[in-house]
């Protein structure tokens, strides 16, 4: 795992500057602990201040410190999109692996359904959600419908990697030596998925933390919770742009574009790392191509 | 022959299962919360004035009617899908008496529109690009593209939607950045009116593109990288065929293949980039009309353009997976 990293590290720019950028985020989201002021309480600061030495990022129209409330946001986003990937992750592996395992109509079945998760257009239905739900559709609720809707695409990566293990050596011997079908999954098969589980939780991540930001940037959920597209909701609702308040949305803007490249920059060179091909090029030994 | 008929019939069963699963989906989502639409539509009406205890009920029950709300719930399922199958979903509540069909109606032109040529348009040029990046893979020019689509891919369309917006909007007034065309033109097949139309659609469809173009891009170079190393690439090259003839008939003739599968798949998220970028460019689709309807409280619509929407990405992936055989002699000829 730690040579992983460090050959990561190492070999991969991409790695890097993902790396980096999602450091620095999650960095000020760790700031938000030291946080001078509390995110719900407005009109804490003068209103309208550029930014200074006394508040770097500027402060709102609603007397808020940008910076501060910034780390706030950073970390109830980033709190979201993990809930997310971990919850939709489960589903997608049991899924996954059942699907790819099983075969025949257990497979059909499941695909089918799959499919159709896949291709559902999911923001007319959140929307709805959120238009049945109003005021009861919290934080944490949201998180749980998205994960609901949010497994598909990566179950059926999962499959098609778990459809090549069902046909190994080692999965015979399981078998044969009287391994119930869960033990085979949950032992033999979970840790070879692991690597690509791990990719695609950063883009799922990013879906999630994208689908977020717009719901909230629309005023679809719960805009009091201060997060990214909540903070931009509010510029939004004081004219910020017209006003001449730019630090209000330009930061929240900048930070959400460098975890979105940060997160994704991850995802590519994991999965490049995964596919030996790919990493042989990168290191230069020449292996083929 | 019967190899086409089987996958005629395979894609058909899943683009019905699609829609019903979606609407299954709307129909739990609308009956199976706590939450009533009628009161809500209700509390909406009564909270701008004192109305009448008698008023109140009568439009309860007219309300309960309109919704399909009464009888035992095996009944409301089936005067649900009934209301479906005819796309009857009452009138408008914010457009009142308008119906809810008449206003999707009316907007379903400006998306199909906006949203087939700026996926079209994408599609083919982020495969271009990308069949490019993969086969010269040396050339600067194209690996400084392909670090400006790993930029922009992973960026949420409303967020390149915004910054496109203030760019435009606020630093170099350009391009108009609200609506679908000028105010005081005659509506109607003149220059004007279509140049108009065409003007106010570049800002919409270019945040399209910009997010959409990446994707396949990347998707396309990896793809190309990896077949140019097959062995008929390789055969070719040494048999001296023509480099462009190589790319063209041999290379990306067969990565297009899962491109348009990717087509296919990535439609419903396409179609939610376009809801939104609809809304901030003021363009006059369905998803406007959908924002619009949730700031109004207007159920009907909001269930409408729900559902319609299921349907109509569904439909559309119906039509590419049916095209895909012209593509694929495999499936054509097996």
């Amino acid at each position: 795992m730690l040579t992983t990293l460090r050959d990561l590290l190492r070999y991969n720019v991409e790695f890097r500057i993902g790396a980096i950028l999602v450091g620095l985020v999650a960095g000020m989201s760790a700031l938000s602990l030291f946080s001078p002021y509390s995110p719900i309480d407005t009109f804490v600061v003068a209103p309208d201040m550029p930014p200074s030495l006394a508040h770097p990022f500027g402060t709102t129209s609603r007397g808020q410190d940008v910076f501060w409330h910034l780390t706030f946001a950073i970390r109830n986003t980033l709190a979201f999109g993990i809930v997310v990937a971990l919850l939709s992750r489960i589903l997608s592996l049991v899924i996954g692996l059942v699907s790819g395992y099983k075969g025949g109509w257990i497979d059909r079945v499941l695909m089918s359904i799959n499919d159709t998760f896949i291709v559902i257009p999911l923001f007319p239905i959140l929307v709805l959600f959120y238009f049945v739900l109003r005021d009861r559709m919290s934080w944490t609720t949201l998180a749980v419908i998205m994960a609901l809707l949010g497994w598909a695409y990566d179950a059926r990566l999962i499959r098609s990697l778990a459809l090549s293990l069902r046909t190994r050596e080692f999965t015979h011997t399981a078998v044969f030596s009287g391994m119930s079908t869960r033990q085979i999954l949950a032992r033999e098969h979970l840790p070879f998925v692991m690597p690509i589980v791990f990719a695609t939780t950063m883009n799922n991540m990013n879906w999630s933390i994208g689908l977020e930001v717009t719901l909230s940037v629309l005023g679809f959920t719960d805009i009091n919770s201060p997060t990214i597209g909540g903070m931009i909701y509010w510029a939004n609702q004081h004219t910020a742009l017209v006003a001449g308040v730019w630090w209000w949305l330009a930061f929240p803007v900048v930070s959400i574009i460098g975890l979105f490249i940060g997160l994704f920059l991850l995802a590519v060179s994991m999965n490049e790392h995964i596919d030996p091909r790919s990493r042989l090029r990168r290191l230069g030994s020449g292996g083929g191509s | 022959m019967r190899f086409y008929a089987k996958y005629f019939a395979q894609r058909l069963l899943q683009f019905l299962l699609v829609v019903f699963i979606g609407i299954n989906l709307t129909y739990v989502i609308t009956h199976a919360t706590p939450i009533d639409p009628v009161e809500q539509s209700i509390a909406a009406v009564t909270s701008f004035g004192n109305t009448s205890p008698e008023a109140i009920n009568m439009m309860r029950q007219s309300l309960r009617e309109l919704y399909g709300l009464t009888g035992g719930p095996y009944e409301q399922y089936i005067a649900f899908w009934r209301r479906i199958a005819v796309a009857d979903f009452g009138p408008s509540l914010s457009a009142f008496p308008t119906p809810v069909s008449t206003l999707i109606a009316r907007a379903l032109p400006w998306t199909i529109g906006l949203l087939a040529t700026a996926t079209l348009l994408t599609w083919l040029l982020g495969n271009l690009l990308g069949g490019l990046a993969g086969y010269y893979q040396d050339k600067a020019s194209l690996k400084f593209l392909a670090v400006i689509a790993m930029g922009l891919h992973p960026v949420p369309y409303y967020i390149v939607a915004f910054v496109l917006l203030v760019m435009f909007g606020y630093l170099w007034p350009l391009l108009p950045i609200a609506g679908g065309y000028g105010m005081n033109i005659e509506q109607g097949l003149n220059p004007t009116f279509v140049l108009s139309v065409l003007k106010h659609s570049i800002l919409p469809a270019l945040s399209l593109m910009l997010v959409g173009l990446g994707g396949w891009f990347l998707g396309m170079r990896s793809l190309v990288s990896n077949i140019v190393s097959e062995d008929y690439v390789v055969y070719a090259e040494l048999a001296g065929v023509d480099q462009r003839r190589i790319l063209g008939s041999y290379v990306m003739r067969n990565a297009l293949l899962p491109q348009v599968t990717g087509l296919a798949l990535s439609l419903g998220a396409i179609f939610n980039g376009a809801i939104i970028t609809e809304q901030v460019f003021g363009y006059p689709g369905v998803g406007s009309l959908l924002v619009s309807a949730v700031y109004a409280g207007d159920y009907g619509l909001v269930l409408g353009v729900a559902t319609i929407s299921i349907i109509g990405v569904s439909t559309a992936v119906l039509i590419i997976d049916l095209v895909y055989p012209l593509l694929d002699p495999r499936v054509r000829t097996a």
